[in-house]
């Protein structure tokens, strides 16, 4: 891809982003935080593909240099999005029981 | 998988992650939210897989287990208490993971033949800078939420200069990146990958030591901000372009929630990364002008008049001072105000049932939330969101800073500089101009701090000195709160 669509692709990205993401309360700060923390484990897709691609097609000193590393950076990046969408979830939860039990009051 | 397919797929779940982010503005539509972000971002992660055609390499799906485990137990097991800190580790695991993919892209291991060798040699060194930036500053700004480190701001001598010389020496590197041509040497991939690796991770830690207690929210969104960028800098380095958009949108956020607390403690962020921090000198006391004269805050008079017109309660004969007790019982307006000290001594919960016994008693209840309370964006909601307190009670400050000259009692639990009237008048300390919640013009206020040392910032607060409506009740929150909760059980048994 070209490198002019990837950067009108990212600026992009961030004005629509920033557009949407003005809407959301303070309330809800912490976890659209933390949400966000665990969207920007996406990397893990270019450590998945330097991994695999190594795996397959890479000779020894390589293969292990693309093993290693790239597996740290897997393993980071997966804790990163399970670990953030995880607590994310767990505090929306906490929200959200508060607003049925005060309508059962 | 063809290569329109796969445009079609990212473009798909870029709309996908954005939905899911427009869900959570909204309390009863946010679950539904982070879902649709989380199964985004598993599909995008078969898309890449297939697209790829790298499906076949089990050491893959071992890692991914790997950290499956771990981060299922990390968010299984923490406590709301450290969700700032384990905000800052995840963040820093993200930003890793960028600097590794950038540092193999620049040995050009795991990369396909691409087009633009230059392109993708400067967005590795840019993905590495970035994202161990992100991890150091990351790891030491969970240190100090995590108390193994020191809380207070750090500064070397030469600080600045340090961080100047070292930001310099890392855009001379990519500029040397990019002008090194299209296939580095072995020499040159070497110098520029200790150079960006090592000066990068200094330049994290020693802009992150700088900052401290208070100014760690805007730390926080900065770093949340820093990590999307190193994700989308490294997915501009593997040609990816879903990770290039998603990580566009997380930088978006981030810099908003930067920008809000900013304007919460009215300070610019170029004041705090270049060492302006909140705290003129850690154990000096700054006096606010006015303290020495004795004076009353000029505002007390004008009000009680005020209130004394307005409907609420009758207000009890002046001559005698009417107990903490007493306020509390007969206040028929309540507002909870909320700070650190509340999440440090986890009394969130204390809080809570103070708040029900109030109303159990006919007042009515409200909480005040500052912006910038607690130690990163929307903390306290959170806290009290888990003791069972209905969002709907949580008030921002520009929703509820008129009430407070209409209410009966403030009751504030650990939080010291984001009511202190002293940053409206007190031109010389470091908070002034910062907005705060107007509790001193409540009619009763009681105060439940751990002492009266001066918060973060380092300025007094004159309300500690005020005795015609301030009630000081000092020591663990805990503790404080329990008291308060007996009086009221005293009165409603009686």
């Amino acid at each position: 891809m070209h490198p002019i669509i990837l950067l009108l692709v990212f600026v992009a990205a961030t004005v629509v982003g920033y557009l949407i993401i003005k809407n959301v309360p303070p309330l809800l700060h912490t976890p659209l935080m933390s949400g966000m923390n665990a969207l920007s484990g996406i990397t893990l897709l270019g450590a998945l593909t330097v991994v695999g691609i190594t795996y397959i097609a890479a000779k020894q000193g390589e293969l292990l240099l693309g093993q290693l590393l790239g597996g740290i950076a897997v393993i980071a990046a997966t804790i990163n999005i399970v670990g953030g969408f995880g607590v994310t979830h767990r505090m929306l939860k906490m929200f959200d029981k508060k607003k049925k039990r005060s309508n059962h009051e | 998988m063809n290569s329109t397919l796969y445009l079609i797929s990212c473009a798909v779940l870029s709309i996908a992650v954005l939905i899911g982010i427009s869900l959570m503005s909204r309390v009863k539509t946010a679950v539904a939210g982070n879902l649709i972000s989380a199964v985004s971002l598993l599909l995008g992660i078969s898309v890449t897989l297939v697209y790829n055609d790298i499906l076949s390499a089990w050491s893959i799906f071992a890692f991914m287990l790997m950290g499956l485990l771990v981060g299922a137990a990390l968010a299984a097991r923490v406590k709301m208490i450290q969700m700032p800190q384990l905000v800052a580790l995840l963040n820093g695991l993200g930003g890793f993971a960028s600097a590794l993919v950038g540092i193999l892209t620049l040995l050009g291991i795991g990369v396909l033949t691409y087009n633009y060798p230059v392109f993708m040699n400067v967005t590795s060194v840019l993905a590495i800078i970035v994202g161990l930036v992100t991890l150091t500053g990351s790891l030491i700004a969970a240190g100090k939420l995590h108390h193994l480190l020191p809380q207070k701001p750090v500064k070397w001598k030469n600080h600045t200069f340090l961080l100047t010389t070292s930001l310099a020496v890392l855009g001379g590197i990519t500029l040397f990146t990019g002008f090194a041509g299209e296939t580095l040497s072995t020499e040159s991939t070497v110098i520029i990958l200790i150079i960006s690796i090592l000066i990068s991770s200094f330049f994290g830690i020693a802009f992150a030591v700088r900052v401290g207690g208070a100014d760690m929210p805007i730390t926080i969104s900065l770093l949340n901000s820093l990590s999307g960028v190193a994700g989308a800098i490294a997915g501009m380095a593997v040609n990816d372009l879903l990770l290039v958009s998603v990580g566009g949108i997380v930088g978006a956020s981030g810099l908003l929630l930067t920008r809000v607390m900013c304007r919460a403690m009215n300070r610019g962020l170029k004041e705090i990364l270049t060492g302006k921090t909140s705290t003129t000198s850690p154990h000096q006391p700054v006096h606010a002008p006015y303290l020495d004269t004795e004076e009353e805050v000029p505002l007390d008079p004008i009000l009680t008049e005020g209130q004394e017109s307005s409907v609420n309660e009758p207000t009890e004969p002046k001559p005698v001072r009417p107990s903490h007790e007493e306020v509390l019982t007969t206040a028929k307006s309540v507002i909870i105000v909320p700070g650190y000290g509340m999440a440090l001594a986890q009394a969130q919960h204390l809080v809570q049932q103070l708040a029900n016994k109030l109303e159990e008693k006919g007042a009515e209840v409200k909480f005040a939330i500052h912006p910038v309370a607690g130690r990163m964006p929307g903390h306290m909601n959170v806290l009290l969101a888990e003791a069972d307190v209905p969002y709907e009670k949580l008030f921002e400050m520009d929703a509820v800073n008129d009430d407070f000259a209409q209410t009966d009692l403030v009751v504030v639990i650990g939080a010291n500089d984001v009511i202190n009237p002293a940053a409206r008048d007190a031109k010389d300390t470091p908070i002034y101009g910062m907005p705060v919640l107007n509790v001193d013009h409540a009619k009763e206020i009681i105060i439940c701090n751990y002492d009266l040392n001066p918060g973060y910032s380092g300025v007094e607060n004159p309300l500690y000195k005020q005795d015609e409506k301030v009630h000081l009740l000092l020591g663990d929150a805990k503790d404080s709160l329990s008291s308060l909760l007996e009086v009221l059980f005293h009165y409603t048994t009686r």
